[in-house]
Formats: structure tokens, sequence, C-alpha cells
């Protein structure tokens, strides 16, 4: 087959070198987790699982992984809610006022992190909501929403508008054609977003630097310190560990997809 | 009152549906509020800072704070840094990204899941973590930096380079963290873009007595074109206010506009020279939206063909 002429298999080549760059770098944290040492490094003599214990013991990461992990679910939830039925609004209502809202729920993505991050600082100043829960919260709800406004409109583009119509003619009233016939039907797309949602929310740093300081220590900001400061270890155990959970989640899922995509051919 | 054709309908609809629209604008109105009230409001703020709180430095300029950017050379230089690092990226970014694209395309579904796991694995991965890898491997006693100095040692006593080899803390490295986070933004778009195009032009073209880097280069690349140009402006607009990979391997060293911006907020509190910053980038990050909207339709985005 033409396709594979020797240009391809250079080509090929190339893009898996291409892919190992991205794959390979970082599993250099594994055996930095590993290490005997009480500094960043590799292990000397044998390897040691403290700084595990270290990273689920220790009060200062163990908390930093709870608070992440409450501050993530709870802007996350908000996020989904308010996402789906602005997104099913938009969706309905589809005119030019709709659309530029939907349009307008996109800025949280396209404005840079930095400079989205000074005017959280200075609003949050004068609202007195500096290193608090709720302004966290209020942030990364708000960066959150983008994504579940993009994949239940996405959802929800393939959706009959007359299925709407259907359960409102046979006397539905709105919230119950919302709860019982609309969100059911785009469950795949509010789920997909309250996911990028959270992950969005556990992975933010930049607003977090300039609103938060010891109150609200989230492990985002853990892990910076822990970079910067460029002796603890744990930082290599978190790092393994995260990398290891983000391998399981997309490998599950990736084999079921692959698995789904076997049975349709 | 004029009883029009309209009005009569709209009697004999029943209750509910008259209802409607006003029902599902509150289904919006929370979401829209919570925007309005602590985003754009904010982002508004800044902007109107930026105009107002001079600085003490632009104190007589005409543009006020803005006037820094044609006057101070140190902001000057400043911005020579990020839009030369920007380019780099970009560049490096789209050319290695479209060679993996390209290759995802072609092979078979098994292969192509191998590859785009790779891809989506990176794509996932917390910013800070693959930044804290790069530092590990880039630092003077880190793997990487051995096997580079084997080469580059021999050729700075050659005298064709000069300097002590630096990677971590140098416009290098810097580099080699953006492309790496940005990859996946390029190869994603790029991959999206290709599974439109119909394989089979290239055996057309090929038929038609095209030699195999004729057929790519007069066919396949103008083809692939839009998607090269949408993931070439997400990848800039990304770099453009980038600030995590930057400062982590930058070290304070390689200092590009958002990192600045952070700086003379924590250290200095300085608002004028912040927020003017924060608002050019925010311009040219949506001139750049604006220009790829013209060429990429942001609705579909929203599932809309």
């Amino acid at each position: 087959m033409e396709r594979r002429s020797w240009q391809f298999m250079v080509m090929l080549c190339v893009a898996w070198t291409i892919v190992m760059f991205l794959v390979l770098p970082m599993f250099v944290v594994v055996p930095v987790s590993v290490t005997d040492q009480r500094f960043l490094s590799f292990p000397q003599e044998t390897i040691s699982f403290r700084h595990y214990v270290n990273m689920v013991t220790n009060e200062f990461w163990r908390d930093s992984i709870l608070r992440s992990f409450f501050v993530s679910i709870v802007s996350a939830s908000l996020a989904t809610v308010l996402g789906t039925l602005c997104a099913i609004a938009c969706w309905r209502l589809a005119n030019r006022t709709s659309e530029f809202v939907r349009l307008l729920m996109l800025l949280p993505i396209i404005v840079p992190g930095i400079v989205h991050a000074l005017a959280f600082y200075r609003h949050w100043i004068t609202l007195g909501l500096i290193d608090t829960y709720p302004g966290v919260i209020l942030t990364h709800t708000i960066i959150g929403l983008p994504y579940v406004v993009i994949t239940v409109s996405a959802a929800l583009a393939n959706l009959d508008m007359r299925l709407e119509q259907a359960a409102r003619s046979l006397g539905a009233s709105t919230s119950q054609t919302v709860r019982w016939v609309l969100v059911p039907c785009v469950m795949p797309g509010i789920l997909a977003g309250g996911i990028f949602a959270f992950i969005t929310s556990w992975d933010e740093i930049v607003v977090l630097l300039f609103i938060t300081s010891r109150n609200i220590y989230l492990l985002p900001k853990a892990i910076w310190d822990g970079i910067n400061e460029n002796i603890d270890p744990t930082v290599a155990a978190v790092a393994t560990t995260m990398i290891l959970v983000t391998f399981l989640i997309l490998f599950v899922q990736m084999s079921t997809r692959g698995l789904r995509g076997v049975k349709k051919s | 009152m004029a009883v029009d054709a309209r009005s009569v309908r709209e009697r004999a609809a029943p209750r509910f549906l008259q209802a409607l629209p006003s029902v599902y604008w509150l289904l919006l109105l929370p979401a829209l509020g919570l925007l309005v009230a602590f985003y754009i409001w904010p982002l508004v703020q800044v902007l109107w800072i930026s105009l107002i709180e001079i600085s003490p430095n632009a104190e007589g300029l005409a543009l006020g704070n803005y006037g820094l950017l044609f006057t101070d050379p140190g902001i000057q230089r400043l911005l020579w840094r990020t839009a030369r690092i920007c380019l780099i990226t970009t560049l490096i970014t789209i050319a290695l990204g479209y060679v993996v694209a390209y290759a995802m395309v072609h092979v078979d579904t098994q292969h192509r899941l191998l590859l785009l796991f790779g891809v989506l694995l990176t794509f996932w991965l917390s910013v800070l973590i693959r930044a804290f890898a790069w530092i590990l491997l880039l630092r003077s006693d880190g793997v990487i930096f051995d096997a580079v100095n084997l080469f580059y040692e021999p050729l700075r006593q050659l005298g064709v380079v000069e300097g002590r080899l630096r990677l971590v803390r140098s416009e290098t490295g810097v580099i080699i963290g953006m492309v790496h986070y940005m990859l996946p933004y390029a190869i994603l778009p790029l991959f999206a873009n290709m599974q439109g195009i119909d394989q089979r032009v290239m055996l057309a073209a090929r038929g038609l007595g095209a030699g195999p880097f004729g057929s790519f280069w007069r066919v396949y690349l103008p083809l692939s074109l839009p998607g090269l140009v949408g993931a070439t402006i997400l990848v800039l607009v990304f770099s453009l206010g980038f600030f995590i990979t930057p400062a982590l391997l930058g070290g304070g060293r390689v200092v590009m506009a958002a990192e600045y911006i952070y700086v003379s907020m924590d250290v200095t509190l300085r608002w004028g020279l912040a927020t003017m910053l924060a608002t050019t980038i925010l311009a040219a990050t949506l001139a750049l939206v604006a220009l790829m909207a013209r060429i990429v339709d942001l609705r579909t985005m929203f599932g809309a063909k």
C-alpha cells in the first residue's frame, strides 16, 4: 500500500518521537518520589515510600489535599447546575441574545488567567473576600462555567427540539420538562462538564496565588511552594499519585470508548 | 385596543405556552448574573484603573500608563522578550503538532488510540506537575542536562558557543516547557480538522501523477490550512498570557509579561502598571480571538454544524 512508503515510515517515527517527548519526561518524578533521602534526589541506597506516608499523614499535605477536594467539589457542582440551566435556556431560546450570552460564557476560557486573577484580586479586596472559602469557590465556579456550557450545549445540539414541545403539550410544567426530559437526555454532557469544571478547579493556581494566602491553603499552592523551595520529595510523591490517577481514569475512559467503537463497526 | 392576529393567537394558546420565553430567561439569569457581577465588572474595573491610576514613572506621558509601552526601555524589552518566546514556541509547537496529527489520521484505529492516549495523558496532567518534571530533568544535576552537556561542552571548548550550558532558568528551558504544554492544544484541533479531509484526495493526486511530496504540498497542506491557522492562533493566545511554566522554568531570570504583572503586584503593588499590562495582554488576546472567529466558527464549540 502506498501509505507504507519510506516517507510515511520516517514521518511515523518522528510522530512517535514527539509523543514520547510529551509522555516520558513526566515519569522522572517516579524515582524521585521513592528516594530514601530527605531532599529531591534519586534513591541512593534503597527505595522508600516514606514520602507517600508523609503525603497522607503530614497535616500540611493532607489538609491541603482535603481542602482542595472540598473547594473543587463545591465549585464544580455550582458550575454544573448554573451552566446546565444556562445552556438549556440558550438552546430553547435560540435567538441572537442567547447566542451572545453563550459567547459571553466563553470569556473565562479566553481571557488569560493572569488578567482575571488581577481583576478578581482587586474586586475581592473591596468585597472582603480575600483568603476566604466563598471567595475561592466563587472564582472557581465562574472559571468552571464555560466548560459546562460548552459540553451541555454540544449534547443539546443533537437533541430534537420537538421533544421539549411534546413534554409541554402533555402537560409538563417548565421545571418538570427540564428535570424529567431535558436533563436526562443530556446527562453525559452534564457529567463531562462537571468533570471539566472539577479538574479546572483542582489544577487552578494563577488566581489562587492572588486571592489566597495562609488561611485557604490548597493543593496547587502547596505544590507551587514545594517546587519553589525545591527540597521536599513529597512533591514528587504527590506528582506520581496524580500521574497514576490521570493514567487510570484516561485508560478506563478510552478503553470503554474504544470497545464501543469496535462494537459499532 | 386593536385586535390583530397575533394577540388572538396568544389568547388562544394555553397559558403555559405564553409564559415560555420568560421562564427560560429565568433559567439563564443566575449564570449570567454571576458572570456580569463577579467577572465582567471586575475586568472593566481593571481597564478603568489602568486609565486613572497613573504609575509614578508614567506621569506626564501623553497616554498615561500606556505611554510606558512606547517610552520605557524596560517595558519594551519585556514586550519583545514575551513576543519572541511566544512566536518561537508557537512555530515549534505547530510544526511538531502537525506531524503528530498527520500521523494520527493516517494510521489504523489501534495505533491511533495509542498516539491519542499519549497526547491526552499529557493534556490532562496538571501543568504544575509537568513543570516540576522538567525542572528535575533540566537542572544542572538532571538527566537531560548531562546528556546535552556531553555535546555542548566540546562545542564550547572549540569556541562555537559561549558560556556554560544553562537549561533551567533560561529561555531555552522556558521554550521547552511551553512547547510541552502547548502541543496537545495544537494536536487536538489539527487532528479534528484533518479527520474532516477526505483522505482519498491524496490517492487521487498520486494517481494523477504527483509525487508523495507534491501531493502533500499542493493538495493536503492547502486543505488543512484552516485547521493550521486556527491551531496557530489558539497556541499563540495561550502562550501570550502564560504564567506558570515560564515563572517556574524561568526562575525569575526569564520574565514574561504575565510574571511581570504578578511580581509588580506581589512585591510592589504597582496597580497602574499591572493593570495597563493586563489590559494590553487582554486586548491582544481578544484581537487574536476575533481573527480566529473569522476563520473558525466559534459556535461549532457548542456543537453547531
